[in-house]
């Protein structure tokens, strides 16, 4: 059976180590037969996703730099991406940023620059990729982006980054509007806490894990492959139907009062 | 099974891709090793899985070198 993904040319972004949720889902791509071309900020990144690819018998189509706090940075790379892939038709952003000082406390304490860092670094790179992507996406796309239930409700020590992934969401909206008629379409996941390097970053982390283990329906956590697998239903046609739309991959736990 | 400093050595010559013999339990990770704050934390929860363990955020801070990581993995076995 074809994979779900046959022919499909996808960029993912934010891909640090075997833990990332970026990580996950280009496994996922993989096995549905998608070429992938990844983008990195940092050389690290880059050295640790060449030793995984190479580990896991996967091929990029292009590993590209990109650091998306850089307007020229981005239409360079998009440029790079046209010259030696072409068309589109896939974008999955998993890319956030906030001072690891500001991950704990109070919220009230946030800085101006470190509200405004974590707008630009986690929200606000949505709407300039998209805006970049979707010139090459001339057959139609999708666009994937990764959220948290700190935008919805106050989750202890998330602070700044809640409300910049509030402003992720809603950004998902007004671009599934814009970008719709070209035939792309935007949404995001809401995945349960898993293991990253990010997340070890947000004070507790460990705390707010084993609660899902507890309480959610499921009753288990959340891990990289099950939202590899629901970001890679956005990126194929079975997901045709919809945009705009957030969808928890949480084991049920943002159901429970 | 080998002792805890060995374990932990593999882990820092692999994660840091360091030299064996750099590896001691003086040296200090940012200044001996050369580990930016990310390899810290990557260090730390790949020693989190290898030993089964949970090293809250208080711990973590306190690991320096290779020593501390090795003595508080021992003083929690």
């Amino acid at each position: 059976m074809p994979g779900l993904l046959e022919g499909k040319n996808i960029v993912v972004m934010g891909v640090a180590n075997q833990r990332s949720i970026a990580w996950g889902i280009a496994k996922s791509l993989h096995n549905q037969g998608a070429t992938l071309i990844f983008t990195n900020r940092q050389e690290r990144s880059h050295k640790k996703l060449l030793k995984l690819l190479d580990e896991n018998d996967m091929e990029a189509a292009l590993t590209v730099s990109l650091d998306v706090a850089s307007d020229e940075s981005i239409t360079a790379a998009f440029q790079e991406i046209k010259e030696k892939v072409g068309v589109i038709h896939g974008l999955v952003h998993a890319v956030a940023f906030a001072n690891r000082e500001e991950l704990q406390g109070e919220y009230a304490d946030t800085s101006r620059e470190g509200f405004l860092l974590a707008q630009e670094i986690s929200a606000f790179s949505l709407v300039a990729v998209t805006k970049a992507a979707k010139e090459l996406m001339t057959e139609g796309g999708s666009i994937v982006t990764q959220t948290y239930l700190g935008s919805e409700k106050v989750v202890r020590n998330y602070n700044v980054m809640g409300v910049a992934k509030a402003s992720l969401e809603a950004s998902v909206r007004y671009l599934a509007e814009d970008v719709g008629k070209y035939g792309i379409r935007v949404n995001a996941i809401s995945a349960g806490p898993i293991r990253t390097l990010s997340a070890k970053g947000v004070s507790g982390f460990n705390d707010i894990n084993a609660t899902i283990g507890e309480k959610a329906p499921l009753r288990r956590n959340v891990d990289q492959d099950q939202v590899g697998d629901a970001t890679m239903f956005f990126l194929s046609d079975l997901s045709r139907g919809i945009t705009g739309e957030v969808l928890h991959v949480d084991s049920g736990y943002h159901i429970i009062g | 099974m080998a002792d805890v400093f060995d374990r932990v050595k593999d882990i820092i010559v692999d994660k840091l891709e360091v030299d064996e013999s750099k590896v001691t339990m003086e040296a200090s990770f940012k200044e001996d090793l050369e580990a930016d704050s990310l390899d810290v934390v990557e260090l730390v929860m790949e020693l989190e899985d290898e030993f089964d363990m949970e090293i809250a955020d208080e711990e973590a801070e306190k690991i320096n070198t290779v020593g501390d990581a090795v003595n508080y993995i021992n003083s929690q076995q």
